[in-house]
């Protein structure tokens, strides 16, 4: 294929005022079990090509497939937490399809007959209003092989001279979450898609049952958009009795960033075609992260035929009603609860909280005030230079830390070196250095450095007799009442102290002195 | 819904990914006719009361622990490819369909 011809685009706030998005989004979860969803071979991320294969993977003749016992309680963990019902029976079915990411030639997944179904979400908006997203459908599946396209433009499929193929990812367990028409949005329907798959990952992180990491795939998402034209408020009852426009389906849009953009870019594609009096080609899209455009994936009338019929190698999933209470009795705190539960013990503001949870550091300091420290003290040190290296290294903060073996009960530990007053601010800075040098335990570090503030009075009182006599001035706005003068005579001080001295007892004895 | 059509054929054909030409495209359409008709016959089954049934043994939940089992190997897996490159299975160009 040549250049891409870019498509007209019609402003966004026009394209709101004309008309109403519906939208859908399918995402396509990666459960984290040790193995796949019906054989034995492991699931590890990275290994060595076609190292995690077997006969049933690679659909050998005679090989049959077992149901991941592990992978089913986490789909139904997954339906229940999305409040869906969970099907008494249901059955595994085959999509078939030719390509070569499924040596079988077809994916065992789920028609008619999905585990849960029927629930919903509700995801809180950036201005802390509530939308409910309704679920459609959760069910369980397979993921495919990985191709590498050969010859042609870099890794593209068109031109390629021939495909190569690993299989290693062929099999993961798969859980597809669907959503129903998503209606009254408006102009916050590039948000609300965000938010929704934010709000999604996070539920998923707290069931333990993916790595959700969007950028290695785990987490993927396909954006279905429609535009019908716009004859009231959103939530109108005049309006959503419109019927549907004609949607586009954007895949593997796979960053929560690029899920807004996407939908954002599909409303002002579809405006412009529509508004031009032309209708919108209903199409697989792809997502361009460079460029931030969408193009046509190709329409091909064969492409939906899917033949689905139930797979005969498998035998119905039908859950006893125990099991499902049994699960449901295993589902974590919703994530919007806990959040709101830990800022309010925490007392940080809106904003030190979303600090915190964009530096993904809520776990981290959940366990350093469980080890002592203040919750002030836990995000102070978190955020500052572990957050700031672990940026710089590309890799989010748990995973640094844990690679570093910098651990909660180290920042507690620093933090009651200061409650403590044997170190000062910048002394336990010193230190945290040291920790994350991989020099020892906070206390080991102190004392290697020699780190402790001085406790004799009496070298203080001397020094700040000494700076008060050198800086006459200065003492005299202080006796004035010019109590922020102050600052100055206890840098010059805590020089004198070479560092080594409490700053907030060299304030009060130089204000005693001066008043 | 007992015979095909010349179109129902050819869909079928390019599922499958078979080249047909226009004489074997006609032939089929009268063989898989009859297929299709000595099939039907089941239809005719009293059924009533009957519960679809897609595996013959009354079996549910037949599931394995989350264990993890040896794989074949790279080598073993791909003993059996007409080509392989950079361990990895060799196929032709893909359609382009994407």
């Amino acid at each position: 294929m040549t250049a891409v011809a870019t498509d007209a685009v019609m402003d966004y706030d026009e394209a709101m005022a004309k008309f109403d998005p519906v939208m859908g989004l399918e995402v396509h979860v990666e459960l984290h079990t040790a193995t796949k969803m019906f054989c034995g071979c492991p699931t590890g991320f990275g290994a060595e090509p076609n190292s995690q294969v077997c006969p049933v993977c690679l659909g050998l003749p005679g090989a049959l497939p077992v149901v991941n016992e592990k992978a089913v309680e986490s789909a139904m963990r997954i339906g229940l937490a999305l409040n869906c019902e969970i099907a008494e029976w249901c059955r595994f079915a085959r999509k078939n399809y030719f390509y070569p990411d499924m040596p079988k030639n077809f994916q065992t997944s789920q028609y008619d007959e999905p585990i849960a179904y029927g629930g919903y979400l509700d995801v809180e908006l950036e201005d802390g209003s509530i939308y409910r997203v309704e679920i459609e459908r959760a069910h369980m599946e397979e993921d495919t092989g990985k191709s590498l396209h050969i010859g042609g433009a870099t890794g593209r499929i068109h031109g390629a001279d021939h495909s190569l193929v690993d299989y290693n990812r062929a099999g993961i367990p798969l859980i597809e979450i669907v959503t129903k028409p998503m209606v009254g949005a408006g102009e916050r329907a590039p948000e609300v898609a965000k938010a929704y798959v934010s709000a999604l990952r996070d539920l998923l992180r707290a069931l333990d049952v993916s790595d959700v990491k969007m950028e290695q795939g785990s987490m993927r998402c396909d954006a279905n958009v429609s535009l019908r034209p716009k004859v009231g408020d959103p939530l109108s009852s005049e309006q959503l009795a419109v019927p549907l426009g004609t949607r586009t389906e954007t895949k593997n849009v796979n960053s929560l960033r690029s899920v807004e953009r996407a939908v954002r870019y599909e409303i002002s594609r579809h405006a412009a075609i529509l508004d031009a009096g032309g209708s919108v080609l209903q199409e697989t899209r792809h997502w361009h992260e460079d460029t931030g455009i969408t193009t046509s994936g190709r329409v091909k009338s064969d492409a939906e035929d899917y033949r689905y019929f139930p797979e005969p190698d498998l035998v119905p999933v039908a859950p006893t009603r125990e099991m499902v209470e049994a699960l449901r009795a295993t589902l974590p705190e919703p994530p919007g609860q806990r959040r709101k539960r830990l800022q309010s013990d925490w007392g940080y503001s809106d904003l030190e909280m979303r600090d915190v949870m964009n530096a993904g550091a809520v776990e981290l300091i959940e366990e350093t005030v469980a080890a002592g420290a203040s919750a002030g003290a836990a995000k102070k040190w978190w955020l500052g230079e572990p957050s700031r290296r672990a940026n710089a290294e590309g890799q989010d903060i748990v995973t640094y830390a844990a690679a570093l073996g910098f651990t909660p009960a180290h920042v507690a530990e620093l933090d009651a070196l200061v409650t403590s007053g044997r170190l000062n601010d910048s002394m336990a800075r010193q230190v945290l250095d040291g920790v994350l040098a991989g020099e020892g335990t906070p206390t080991a570090v102190a004392d290697a450095r020699g780190l402790e503030l001085v406790k004799d009075d009496g070298a203080l009182e001397a020094a700040v007799d000494k700076v008060i006599e050198t800086n006459p001035d200065v003492a005299a706005k202080i006796r004035d009442g010019k109590v922020q003068a102050a600052g100055a005579l206890i840098g010059q001080v805590m020089k004198e102290m070479k560092g080594q001295a409490d700053a907030g007892k060299a304030r009060e004895l130089i204000l005693a002195k001066l008043q | 819904m007992s015979s095909l059509s010349r179109e129902d054929v050819a869909h079928l054909a390019g599922l499958a990914r078979i080249e047909l030409s226009d004489a074997e495209l006609d032939r089929m359409v009268g063989e898989l006719s009859v297929i299709l008709e000595s099939v039907a016959k089941v239809q005719q089954a009293p059924t009533d009361g009957v519960a679809p049934m897609s595996h013959p043994m009354p079996l549910t939940n037949v599931t394995r622990p989350d264990v993890v089992r040896p794989s074949l190997g790279a080598e073993a897996a791909l003993a059996g490819a007409p080509e392989a490159e950079m361990q990895r299975f060799s196929v032709p160009r893909i359609l382009d369909e994407d």
